[in-house]
């Protein structure tokens, strides 16, 4: 369903993705993990066609998007719904007319049929009616991430992109969060990119999990083979050493 | 050589940012002229420019109106002149004083607003979020305050002329001692229609440089909440410097023939 080929990617002198490839099949759940500045999030913003690979291919369906325009790629993006780190929810508008967001403006639906869709929505994130009318000024660090996936789910999208899901969240709503994206993808039998670095999220998210280091994967394996691989470098990130293949910049030697 | 680099690189710079602004103006353009336009956020804007800006625009007006009125005494009583400050205050201010001293005072406080604003959105990426949302930022946010301050500027530099015309009525009448009919067949009779006018194109030209600028660099701000006052500063300076520059030009080809 999504396939990246050899997707390359520099600012200025330096090289951020060096070739990045996978394949991503209809209904699995994919979660990248790697290191702070390991090309996570650019690689995620080329899928989005936020920015532009400088080589490579993003084919999503058959289609190639690399260098597609915005109207020539909507058709895609109303499939896709998008969770970003710190939700991106807009600040000038209530919460239901952030979940109801594009009902309203490119699906052109009335003001009081999206209110009741956004309603449904948020209900599915376990929010009740009373924050509806609530700006995002005016809520918790958890209610800010539902709101997030209530919008990123409402247009029952088929590709789902998740950003950083639990940063920033307590252990328990990080439980929370985690249980809502495996319940909401599976109510839409959607596929779903995760990028993290939380092992948590991993482990109750991934069907398949990649492992970026400088830019490349080093590591790809399912549920399973994550609890058991080798890989010196994923060892590392899993059990949290300063000590390994891995060099930390700042560590004491 | 590193002389020579210096002068280089200003220049390299220079044409670099005059050209991406070249490039955001163009995608603002379309972005006006294309649909689908929100003329719900047209009106948020109309309100948040024009309406909220009144009291400043007003207020700057009247005392410049007042001021003008007391120099152009003092200068003109050396040359027993002392009877052109009515025409004086009204071609000044309608010409000059009501849409520039209007369009700066508006560039701080808008251009600061809506730099502030979508910088705020870019480096929180709701931006990309709008993207994502399978909505274009240029038609959601930057064509909407186009719109809205290309047609806010001109009735606020009406309102300037006529709060400004007033102030120095005011002073002209209340501290000056001149009598208030011939003051105002003064002002009228030598005030034409062009005047006023030219005024108002001016003023309406400024409008466009103010929501540009702010949004030109709310939109490419970077680097968190340092990035975004340093956005917010460059808008207010840079409207600021094109305003008067912008002034220059237009009255060189209005008033030249």
């Amino acid at each position: 369903m999504i396939t990246l080929k050899n997707i390359e990617k520099s600012f200025g002198a330096k090289q951020v993705l060096r070739g990045v490839s996978l394949d991503i099949e209809k209904g699995q759940s994919v979660v990248i993990i790697g290191g702070s500045g390991s090309g996570k999030s650019v690689l995620l913003k080329n899928i989005l066609g936020l920015m532009k690979p400088d080589r490579g291919e993003i084919i999503i369906d058959g289609i190639n998007t690399v260098g597609l325009s915005r109207s020539a790629r909507s058709k895609i993006d109303a499939r896709i719904g998008m969770l970003f780190q710190n939700g991106a929810l807009f600040d000038s508008l209530t919460v239901w007319q952030n979940v109801a967001f594009s009902d309203i403006q490119t699906r052109g639906i009335g003001q009081d049929e999206a209110r009741i869709i956004a309603s449904e929505a948020l209900r599915r994130v376990d929010l009740k009616d009373d924050v509806l009318d609530l700006y995002p000024a005016a809520l918790s660090g958890g209610t800010h991430k539902r709101v997030g996936l209530a919008r990123a789910i409402s247009a029952k999208p088929d590709i789902i992109f998740f950003d950083e899901p639990t940063t920033g969240l307590d252990p328990i709503m990080t439980d929370v969060i985690n249980q809502l994206i495996v319940d909401c993808v599976k109510d839409l039998g959607a596929t779903t990119l995760t990028i993290t670095h939380d092992m948590t999220s991993v482990r109750a998210i991934a069907d398949v999990t990649a492992f970026l280091y400088e830019g490349q994967f080093i590591w790809t394996g399912n549920r399973d083979a994550l609890e058991s691989n080798d890989n010196p470098y994923l060892r590392q990130f899993m059990e949290g050493l300063p000590e390994g293949p891995i060099r930390v910049e700042g560590a004491t030697a | 050589m590193s002389y020579i680099a210096t002068i280089g690189r200003f220049f390299i710079g220079f044409f670099a940012s005059t050209g991406r602004l070249s490039v955001f103006t163009f995608h603002g353009l379309v972005a006006v002229f294309a649909p689908p336009l929100y003329p719900r956020i047209v009106l948020q804007q109309i309100m948040r420019i024009g309406y909220y800006s009144l009291p400043v625009v007003a207020l700057t007006s009247f005392f410049t109106g007042g001021v003008l009125a007391l120099q152009i005494y003092y200068g003109g009583n050396q040359f027993n002149s002392e009877a052109i400050v009515a025409t004086i205050v009204a071609l000044g201010i309608t010409r000059e004083l009501g849409p520039v001293l209007g369009g700066l005072m508006v560039a701080g406080r808008v251009s600061a607003a809506i730099a502030a604003e979508i910088g705020t959105m870019r480096v929180t990426e709701q931006i990309d979020a709008l993207t994502t949302l399978s909505t274009d930022p240029f038609k959601y946010l930057v064509a909407p305050r186009l719109i809205a301050a290309t047609i806010c500027m001109p009735i606020l530099a009406f309102v300037a002329d006529v709060i400004g015309v007033f102030g120095g009525y005011t002073v002209g009448t209340q501290s000056l001692g001149f009598n208030s009919a011939i003051y105002v067949q003064r002002t009228v009779n030598f005030l034409d229609i062009t005047d006023i006018t030219s005024g108002l194109i001016k003023a309406s030209v400024f409008g466009f440089i103010i929501a540009l600028l702010g949004c030109y660099h709310g939109y490419n701000s970077s680097g968190g909440a340092q990035g975004v006052g340093r956005a917010t500063t460059n808008a207010v300076v840079s409207a600021s410097i094109l305003i008067l520059a912008a002034n220059y030009i237009m009255t060189s080809l209005l008033f030249a023939s």
